[in-house]
């Protein structure tokens, strides 16, 4: 563990932290919502977010992890989810991690521990990328206008996660429930995707959860 | 749009969501600094151009970020494989012609 | 006007809603549910444009896709003109207004008809290019005036205000059509249990069922349309989409349908509503049932107004209640155009009489309009037509086909209107655009789709199939066939039954035969839209066009924006019957997306304004707005270009920036430079390999400047790597690069050396980055930090982690302006409070915010290069004189190092970077001005290079350039010219590229 450098990121102090939609000000739009929206859009900000790289076929690995997170490495196009807590497939030998806020410090060094001396990476991406999560009987439009998968519940599924193309940008779509998704998206192109989110969903009606 | 099947992700996805490399199974010279220019030439800049089966290297991009191959008909654009890296492509050789107008001919 | 050929029932209009609409200035009534064309001829507008070459009179000849004369512009407002609209396909709405396309300055009284009538003669194909060419300097001239006479529509000069977007679709079978066969095959699929999308181009579902008189069960055919929409509608993952043309089949089975959401509620989308929408279809399976269009016969004058397609004359009675005109001739090859004649009768209009060209026609439809007291001519044609701008007469005589001649005389016959079927042409558009060439079947003398690689069936007219029961099996068929290979379970269902006919089949007619040879009678029209005639398919072939793609590009045929879907079979059997081939041999008929025309804001959809692309923003992006800063793109990202303070223009602002960097501090946002994390045992050997300097000694704490070369030896990338543990790296790349370069060494990783131990991770967005540089920055910094910046605690290219203002920190000790310099690096969320800290702590110290432009004149003073800027892909480490960063002793040959040694990368006249200082202090050479070293040769001059990077520099009081000379680094002090457009030189002298602090003491104290 000597040979790599893990170190707290986050202020351990009260410092101020501004999400990556912070300057769209959704605490001031929560309120202002009116009459029924088809869709509901919340960012669920400043989450720990680490992508883990190891070998799956290794089972010391796969256990390790399982054994920290409670949480099993999920296959190709997976998503597993125990309360505040998910684990992603990003690729062969990718995850991604997310965690409340200020636990991907010590998610790490447990991660870290438990692995062992094993090659593999953890790094802490959380300053990089934020959740907007979609909930409402129009966000499946909304998804159809913006990404060329197929987003049919036949073929996206709760439970799946898929990294594919948006609008002009890419990003992961995750179904966490019936009407409900997250978009992991990019720090530096969560301005791009917001205003895009608003104006595909105008026709059926945009409402701002805080 | 190719439709392309991500031998990782295990299904078909768009071409929007995939980056084309360059032909397939050009290994880098294990001794560059022991290859002639022309050998070195023919690595660096000498593909195929066939009007057929061609094995292609790709990378979803957008999707788990691994490079793998594709054996596509450069005529008609028929994906007749993908595989990953290591592997070896299972079609090889000419592709069956499309049919043509059959001229004067009729069915 | 009244609507003096509107019947007074039937049809699919609704007579209590009168809309007014203007066409050409006037004002007419027509009905909810007519098209614009209906509504035309329903007011007895003959004359609906003028012809594109030779401005002749031009009427409406059909009532779909394939209308070549009714392109219309539409709009009442600048911001919301549509240009070439098919008047066919627009439905009526109140107030619609709209003109002709072509017919300038007017339709009924046109400068141009007489030129055209002088012109008529003058005028064979090949004319522009023969005429116009010479002299080549009236050109500019000639094309003013021909291209406003040609007048293929406008665009307009002011924003649309609809709103376009797209939609991505998902299906088993996409079923194209909802006529007969398209609805049999959509209800098969959809009984599968099949994600069916249906999609037809229409107002309504049904296609030829809207109008037929055919029965299905015994009840009118429409009735079952209804009943097929309605299971269609409860069917769970059915989606119908109307008014949505099937416009281009691409690879894989991706199609575009281009959807008209609201053209036919007015010519502004109401408020709130997507004008059209583009669905992007991936379909496991394709059930092409496009139907067929009914080709017209090649006679005399077939192009005055009152010539029209059969089949259409049918629709507008039965579907519009429109009857175009009283007395109708009917000219046919086969058995299905006499339903038009029996159409017309119970319409209460008189059948002058049907020219059948078989010898001896006896099919049930042939019968009852015998038994009806039609007159039926066989043996013959319609020849000619007469009449001035509506037909008046029409000349029918028997014909010999084989002989291609007239055997009588002919009977001249009073009537209005004259009909013609020359059978049908499949719609086979679709099924080739994707290269599938369709085949020639001579038993029903038409082009069908041919074997294609795509997974799709055809179905019905389009498959040749034309008899209404077949057309349905055939439909059925389709659609359990593409269910069932999409993977679903086909069910059997209920089929109609349709009455079955005794048919014959039709006669190879295309063009009619006249008395006269086809260059001496009058003209026989082809290709509506372009004016192309048979005389002139005639001429092209005499003149070794032999080929039809050849004909084609002679003539202008099927070259309009109807793709000649009328006269292409027509055009290619008149180049075959010319050069006595059969109509394969000359070649088949191709098309290209899209089917009909598509607006641009259906192309642009939702991309556009500020959706246009993404625009990348760095966490401190709010400060620099408040702050006034300009902005500077750099790839999809808004970089403070400059902050400029009241009255600074660039040039101000930056030498003061400049100044406060050089004398005391500033601070940049750095944050959109790549950042990739590299993590494993073998990191370190990796970093060997894709730099091209060693890394084995980097310690713990330590950064070094790596150049990255592509396999042929030039430079692709450059940034600082610092060493985090001995298995854990911070790789920095050029903001552009950040992506390609992650890319890169995956594709090394993965295809090449997959064996070593290492994994890349993109921390770009987490990590942002504020630079300070200048002599006060290790002031400033050491007001907020816990790190001890002693010079030798924390030397020139290490870093340290601690605090900074409270938030945790890494901070490296690099320079990019050969100051003093600290890159402080927090996660991206803290760094706002860390930047109003600096910013509120500099004050004392004179600190400045900094943009690229100073960021640019700051590095190019001491040489520093910019990937991209400098170089250009063929330059290598040598040639930038930084061989100090190529450690050629490395055990493994790294990438470019072969390429690098290759004979042509050792020449010693290579363009190699040095400085230039132009010999007049003042003078700023132009980035990109060619260099030469005399300017006293004959010109073309041999140039030896360029200059790359150039600004004035403040701190040194000249201006100053770096460029890349031919041998440059071993001309030092000889004078190089730099070539301005005006023609005149600026002379400059050759340096070193380092031109402040050459040895680098002010960035290690």
């Amino acid at each position: 563990m000597s040979n790599v450098n893990v170190y707290q990121q986050r202020p351990t102090s009260a410092a101020r932290a501004e999400s990556p939609l912070f300057h769209a000000e959704l605490d001031k739009l929560a309120g202002r919502s009116v009459g029924s929206a088809g869709v509901t859009l919340r960012e669920k900000k400043l989450r720990g977010h680490l992508v883990l790289r190891g070998e799956a076929s290794d089972t010391g690995f796969t256990g390790a992890v399982e054994s920290v997170l409670g949480l099993k490495l999920p296959v190709a196009l997976g998503l597993t989810v125990k309360g505040e807590t998910s684990l992603q497939w990003l690729g062969p030998d990718e995850w991604l991690l997310i965690v409340p806020q200020d636990e991907e410090y010590t998610a790490e060094l447990s991660l870290r521990e438990a692995i062992g001396d094993r090659h593999i990476s953890i790094v802490n991406v959380s300053g990089g990328q934020t959740l907007y999560e979609l909930t409402g009987p129009g966000v499946r439009s909304v998804l159809m206008k913006s990404t060329s998968y197929d987003v049919h519940p036949s073929n996206f599924p709760v439970g799946k996660a898929v990294g594919t193309v948006f609008a002009k940008s890419q990003l992961v779509i995750r179904h966490t429930g019936e009407e409900t998704w997250e978009l992991v998206v990019r720090r530096s192109f969560a301005d791009y995707i917001w205003l895009w989110l608003q104006d595909a969903s105008a026709e059926y009606g945009l409402a701002i959860a805080s | 749009m190719l439709h392309i099947q991500c031998p990782h992700c295990g299904e078909l996805r768009s071409e929007e969501e995939f980056h084309a490399a360059g032909q397939a199974h050009i290994p880098r010279p294990l001794d560059p600094d022991n290859c002639t220019d022309a050998e070195w030439g023919d690595y660096m800049f000498f593909r195929d151009n066939p009007r057929g089966i061609h094995h292609e290297l790709w990378v979803h991009a957008t999707g788990c970020r691994r490079y793998f191959n594709v054996t596509r008909n450069t005529e008609t654009y028929e994906i007749l494989e993908t595989y990953k890296i290591g592997e070896q492509p299972q079609v090889n050789g000419k592709p069956v012609v499309v049919a043509k107008a059959i001229e004067g001919e009729t069915v | 006007m009244s609507q003096v050929n509107r019947l007074t029932h039937g049809g699919r209009i609704d007579r209590r809603q009168p809309l007014t609409f203007t066409f050409n200035g006037q004002r007419y009534q027509g009905f909810a549910g007519d098209t614009l064309a209906s509504a035309l001829l329903a007011n007895g507008v003959d004359v609906i444009g003028r012809s594109f070459k030779y401005s002749r009179p031009r009427g409406i000849v059909a009532a779909g896709a394939e209308e070549p004369n009714a392109i219309m512009q539409i709009g009442s407002t600048e911001a919301t003109q549509i240009p070439n609209v098919r008047a066919t396909q627009q439905p009526l709405y109140a107030g619609l207004v709209a003109a002709s396309t072509n017919g300038w300055p007017s339709v009924n009284n046109d400068l141009m008809g007489i030129l055209g009538k002088v012109g008529g003669k003058m005028m064979p194909p090949g004319f522009y290019y023969k005429t116009f060419m010479y002299p080549q300097n009236l050109w500019l001239t000639y094309e003013k005036y021909i291209r406003k006479a040609a007048g293929l529509g406008r665009v307009p000069t002011e924003i649309d205000p609809d709103s376009y977007d797209h939609m991505n679709q998902h299906c088993d079978v996409l079923v194209v059509g909802a006529g007969p066969a398209g609805l049999a095959a959509a209800l098969a699929a959809a009984r599968s249990g099949a994600r069916v999308i249906l999609a037809d181009e229409q107002e309504e579902f049904g296609g030829s069922l809207l109008d037929t008189r055919e029965l299905l069960d015994g009840q009118p055919a429409a009735d079952w349309v209804a009943k097929a929409i309605a299971e269609l509608d409860a069917t769970p993952d059915v989606t119908l989409l109307s008014r949505a043309t099937v416009n281009g089949y691409h690879d894989h089975n991706f199609l575009t349908i281009h959807q008209r959401l609201t053209d036919h509620l007015g010519e502004k989308a109401p408020m709130g509503q997507v004008r059209h929408r583009v669905h992007r279809v991936r379909a496991k399976r394709v059930v092409l049932a496009s139907g067929a269009h009914e080709r017209p016969l090649v006679y005399a004058n077939n192009d005055l107004p009152g010539n029209l397609v059969a089949g259409a004359v049918s629709t507008y009675v039965r579907r519009y209640g429109v009857a175009p005109g009283q007395k109708l001739v009917l000219s046919t090859n086969n058995d299905y155009a006499y339903r038009v004649a029996l159409d017309w009768l119970e319409a209460g209009r008189e059948v002058v009489a049907i020219a059948d060209a078989r010898q001896n026609p006896r099919g049930a439809w042939v019968e009852e309009a015998r038994a009806k007291g039609i007159r039926v001519l066989t043996g013959a044609a319609v020849t000619e037509a007469r009449g001035s701008t509506r037909v008046s007469g029409a000349r029918v005589a028997a014909i010999d086909i084989k002989g291609f001649r007239t055997t009588s005389p002919g009977e001249w016959l009073n009537c209005d209107l004259i009909a013609t079927s020359g059978g049908y042409s499949p719609v086979v558009h679709l099924a080739s655009h994707l290269g599938g060439r369709p085949l020639w079947r001579e038993d029903i003398q038409a082009f069908v789709p041919g074997p294609a690689p795509q997974k799709r069936v055809c179905a019905g007219a389009v498959n040749g199939v034309f008899a209404l029961g077949d057309v349905l099996a055939d439909g059925f068929e389709a659609g359990a066939t593409a269910a069932g290979e999409a993977g679903l379970k086909p069910v059997a269902g209920e089929v109609p039954r349709a009455e079955h006919r005794f048919e014959e089949p039709s006669l190879a007619l295309f063009q009619v035969p006249h008395e006269k040879s086809t260059a001496r009678a009058p003209k026989q029209f082809v290709d509506l839209q372009n004016d192309v005639t048979a005389a002139g398919i005639e001429l092209a072939c005499r003149e070794g066009f032999e080929s039809i793609e050849h004909v084609k590009r002679y003539t202008a045929l099927g070259f309009g924006t109807d793709q000649g879907k009328l006269g292409n079979i027509n055009g290619l059997a008149i180049a075959a019957r010319v050069q006595n081939k059969a109509i394969p041999e000359v070649g088949t008929t191709m098309f290209r997306p899209n089917y009909t025309p598509v607006t641009f804001g259906a192309v642009a959809g939702r991309h556009c304004g500020h959706l246009m692309e993404p625009v990348r923003f760095t966490a401190l992006h709010g400060w620099h707005v408040k702050q006034g800063a300009l902005f500077e793109d750099v790839g999809q990202w808004k970089r403070p270009w400059y902050f400029p303070k009241a009255g600074e223009d660039l040039h101000a602002a930056v030498a003061r920036e400049c100044k406060a960097v050089r004398e005391k501090v500033g601070i940049l946002d750095a944050s959109t430079l790549g950042k990739i994390d590299i993590q494993g045992p073998d990191a370190r050997e990796f970093l060997n390999r894709v730099y091209t300097n060693a890394w084995t000694k980097l310690e713990v704490g330590k950064a070094r400047y790596g150049l990255m070369c592509k396999e042929d030896g030039m430079v692709m990338d450059d940034g600082v790597t610092a060493c985090l543990a001995d298995n854990h790296f911070l790789m920095t790349t050029t903001t552009g690069g950040a992506a390609r370069i992650l890319e890169w060494l995956e594709l090394y990783h993965q295809t090449e050396w997959p064996d070593l131990k290492v994994y890349f991770t993109s921390v770009t967005d987490h990590w942002a980055t504020m630079t300070l540089s200048g002599p006060e920055s290790r002031n400033l910094l050491a007001e907020l930090t816990d790190i001890d910046l002693d010079k030798d605690a924390f030397p020139f290219m290490s870093w340290r982690e601690g605090t900074v203002g409270g938030v945790p920190a890494r901070v490296f000790r690099i320079s990019f302006t050969g100051e003093l310099s600290y890159e402080i690096n927090v996660q991206a969320d803290y760094a706002m409070g860390v930047w109003e800290q600096l910013i509120e702590a500099g004050k004392k110290y004179g600190l400045t915010p900094y943009g690229t432009e100073t960021m640019h004149v700051l590095r190019a003073e001491k040489g520093f290069i910019i990937v991209g800027q400098d170089t250009d892909g063929s330059v290598t480490p040598q040639d930038l004189g930084m061989g100090w960063a190529v450690s050629m002793n490395k055990p493994f040959s790294f990438i470019g190092k072969r390429g690098m040694n290759r004979q042509d990368c050792l020449k010693a006249d290579r363009k190699q970077l040095v400085g230039l200082k132009p010999v007049n202090p003042k003078a700023v050479l132009p980035e990109g001005a060619q260099l030469v070293f005399n300017t006293q040769q004959p010109i073309p001059m041999t140039m030896i290079g360029h200059v790359t990077s150039s600004y004035y520099s403040a701190s040194m009081g000249f201006g100053f350039a770096l460029a890349v000379v031919k041998g440059g680094l071993g001309k030092m002090g000889q004078k190089v010219y730099a070539a301005l457009r005006d023609g005149t030189f600026v002379e400059a002298e050759i340096v070193s590229s380092v031109f402040y602090d050459p040895k680098g003491e002010r960035q290690h104290v």
